[in-house]
């Protein structure tokens, strides 16, 4: 059992635990505008990232995030690893576990794959998306985003529009914002909704592209095809784009809209809206570093774990 | 439910054992279906009840109650092909350790049972190696692949206790059709796992609040009530007979309900955690794939549905659907996990506490739930406590209190959805065909 704090999903932490996280990010990020952007904050500490699905933008953003904190960090893949040659899960943790990690990272095609991680590790584990589960890092980086370039969130209106169904963005993203206080709204064709998401999240359910109006930010989903099969969740993405799609005949001036990434140019989102200066989507992609980097500092920090001589874990050790 | 039609032709065999001679001593003796609720002693000589109590051994039944044997027309004991989880040894004992007597076991195996020479060979290996009388319940279609039908008539003849695709649905219903039509030739019941795949398509647990929250794909209700609807219109229209595996979903309680209404043979079991636990325990456990099975745990309304159709004869019987994995299949994450918990041993103290304890229904009914029906519907013999009786049954201590998993199962796996909790009502002894099976402190 995972004897550290874990970040496992968003209601892992409260409005406090979140509040403490974007305080550190914060202050990473003005460590990164310095000439040497490295701090020896996490240095002995050894981070592993576990990825076993495609990624490029969080296993980037977590690998730099622990070199700039002078962990030694080593990252796993998922083609050419062991579990191709038929190793389990819990096994690949238990032989990682013998080299003393202080951190997972996982990123893992199936839901509740850091509950298995986290059964059989001492280390913390971070999630960096399991399946159609959660994405907390991605929520926390979305609020980091938000509160720096917009406003608090507390009272804000932002609207998720899309491939919900299929989204751990979306399903870590809604909690989160609903957590800081903002109104939720989801916006989706009734296929890429699950049936009792209103229920289960406290959020409106709409169908109609217009109820995006009042929002403050439009988050748009990626249309997952990946992860639809055959299924036929809508009957063509030129019908969807007509329907759904973000452009800038369905924005206000003033709305700011966010995507995780990848986007679909012309299918969830226009090129145009992707190009425009005004969204946030670039400004997500930058702030991933040092949130992660504040993740990182967080699930190490709450433990009590730092051996005599080492220097403390702590930000002005930096 | 159905007028009872022994079928003389199902073959339940049993190892070769010493016939019981015991005397219960200072018991309750119930058996609803007989009209028995007494106190006093219950005697069983050479394997049948009544009789001289003199020389017998003497068992002390105070504060004890004798039941006629459950019956459990649902079991997986996973032979041939997977007797690292479970085989017909071990499966009988658990059945035995539960106060099952009887138990017909699902045809998907490796193969799967669908030959009579398949058939055949277990009811052979079942005559060397059951605890309790077991029978067979082979295959509806060849290798469970939907398309055509087995040997029906061939499988009737060599002793099959009634038929199934169960793991799978007929999805076709032209094949489930000449099924049904066919059970005029061959006059075996068939006993359907219903599910539209197309409807659970990738889906892992209940398709409501909880799986919205966590994100695993849902199986919905309609699933399995679309298809009971589909085969209780052609059964109707086929004048067939047909059982429904494990209803699961409110939306087909009320589907079954609908189809008795209008005179359809149609009965239907449900499971023990079916009865007891919710999709609620699926997001609250660190380590829920113990919790997942096919059909899904479902929703509180959907429990509270079932459990009022089984108080008022929707649905006729309880089967456990005993599913043994081992538990390295099952330490996965929960979409790669199996479907399916073990049952047998737990399954009379999960309904008494759950049904008797907590108020829903009386012991007699739920005897008639456990043991009666099943027989009935499935034309087994029916146990009972009258006097010539072969000995088939079970002596509970109602008041004794056990947390599930503290004592080692019988069964070879481990995987109890019912692990930790506490359940009241426990099996203390068992007599199955007329052999003494089980004692609890042996």
């Amino acid at each position: 059992m995972s004897a550290r704090s874990s970040l496992i999903r968003i209601g892992d932490l409260d409005v406090d635990g979140i509040g403490r996280i974007l305080g550190t990010a914060e202050r990473f990020g003005e460590v990164m505008e310095r000439d040497i952007k490295k701090v020896p904050t996490l240095r002995g500490r050894t981070v592993i990232n576990l990825f076993l699905e495609p990624s490029t933008r969080t296993s980037t953003s977590f690998e730099l995030a622990a070199k700039r904190l002078s962990a030694d960090v080593v990252s796993i893949k998922g083609a050419g690893t062991s579990m191709d040659k038929g190793e389990t899960l819990k096994d690949t943790i238990r032989t990682l576990e013998a080299y003393d990690p202080d951190v997972f990272v996982v990123r893992h095609p199936q839901v509740g794959a850091c509950d298995v991680v986290a059964r059989h590790t001492s280390a913390a584990v971070v999630n960096a998306g399991d399946g159609t589960g959660e994405h907390p890092t991605q929520a926390l980086l979305d609020l980091y985003t938000v509160q720096r370039e917009i406003a608090p969130i507390e009272g804000l209106h932002v609207a998720f529009v899309g491939d919900v169904l299929h989204s751990r963005v979306a399903r870590s993203g809604i909690s989160a914002f609903r957590m800081m206080g903002a109104k939720v709204t989801v916006v989706a064709p009734p296929t890429l909704v699950p049936r009792y998401l209103g229920e289960a999240l406290g959020t409106e359910v709409s169908a109609d592209i217009r109820d995006i109006a009042d929002a403050d930010v439009v988050y748009v989903l990626r249309m997952q095809l990946e992860r639809m099969g055959t299924g036929g969740f809508v009957p063509s993405l030129e019908e969807y784009a007509r329907m759904y799609q973000v452009n800038h005949s369905r924005l206000r001036t003033g709305q700011r809209v966010m995507h995780a990434g990848p986007v679909n140019r012309g299918v969830e989102i226009s090129g145009k809206v992707v190009d425009d200066p005004s969204t946030l989507i670039e400004a997500q992609a930058g702030n991933g570093l040092v949130v992660r980097m504040a993740v990182l500092y967080d699930v190490l920090s709450e433990s009590q774990t730092a051996a005599p001589g080492v220097p403390g874990v702590t930000l002005e050790a930096a | 439910m159905s007028t009872y039609v022994p079928n003389s032709r199902v073959r339940l065999p049993q190892r070769p054992g010493a016939r019981a001679n015991v005397v219960i001593r200072g018991a309750r003796i119930l058996d609803p279906a007989a009209g028995i609720d007494r106190e006093g002693d219950l005697v069983v000589r050479d394997g049948v009840i009544g009789g001289d109590p003199d020389g017998l051994e003497v068992v002390d039944g105070r504060g004890l109650t004798v039941i006629p044997g459950l019956v459990d027309v649902h079991v997986h004991l996973r032979t041939p092909g997977k007797e690292h989880a479970e085989d017909i040894a071990t499966g009988t004992a658990s059945a035995a350790a539960g106060g099952v007597v009887t138990v017909l076991a699902m045809p998907n195996t490796q193969p799967p049972t669908d030959s009579p020479s398949i058939l055949g060979s277990l009811l052979d290996r079942a005559a060397r190696e059951a605890v309790v009388p077991t029978g067979f319940i082979p295959a509806i279609t060849v290798g469970q692949m939907g398309d055509q039908l087995t040997e029906h008539g061939d499988l009737a003849e060599a002793g099959a206790a009634a038929l199934s695709d169960d793991g799978v649905p007929v999805a076709n219903a032209s094949v489930m059709r000449r099924a049904l039509q066919y059970q005029k030739a061959a006059d075996l019941l068939f006993t359907l796992h219903e599910e539209d795949m197309s409807l659970s398509g990738a889906g892992v647990m209940h398709e409501g609040v909880i799986s919205a929250r966590i994100g695993l794909a849902g199986i919905p209700g309609v699933s399995e009530a679309v298809q009971v609807a589909r085969d209780c219109s052609l059964a109707a229209y086929e004048d067939a007979r047909i059982h429904i595996c494990h209803v699961s979903a409110r939306e087909t309680v009320e589907e079954i309900r609908l189809a008795k209404a209008r005179g359809v043979s149609v009965t239907a079991e449900v499971t023990p955690h079916h009865l007891l636990l919710t999709d609620q325990v699926v997001g609250d456990d660190p380590d829920p794939a113990k919790f997942k099975m096919n059909p899904p745990l479902r929703g509180s309304d959907d429990r509270e549905a079932l459990i009022e159709a089984l108080i008022d004869g929707t649905l006729d019987c309880i089967a456990t659907d005993h599913a043994p994995h081992p538990a390295d299949e099952k330490e996965n994450p929960f979409a790669a996990a199996p479907f399916g918990v073990i049952g047998l041993e737990t399954a009379f103290a999960a309904c008494h506490t759950e049904l008797v304890v907590g108020g829903r229904m009386d012991l007699s009914d739920l005897v008639l739930r456990m043991s009666t029906n099943p027989a009935r519907i499935f034309g087994l013999p029916v146990p009972s406590l009258a006097d010539g009786a072969r000995a088939d049954l079970a002596v509970v201590d109602l008041a004794a209190t056990d947390v599930v998993g503290e004592r080692p199962y019988a069964s070879k796996s481990t995987n109890a959805a019912f692990v930790g909790m506490q359940l009241t009502g426990q099996v203390v002894m068992t007599l199955a065909g007329g052999q003494d099976v089980y004692r609890r402190n042996a």
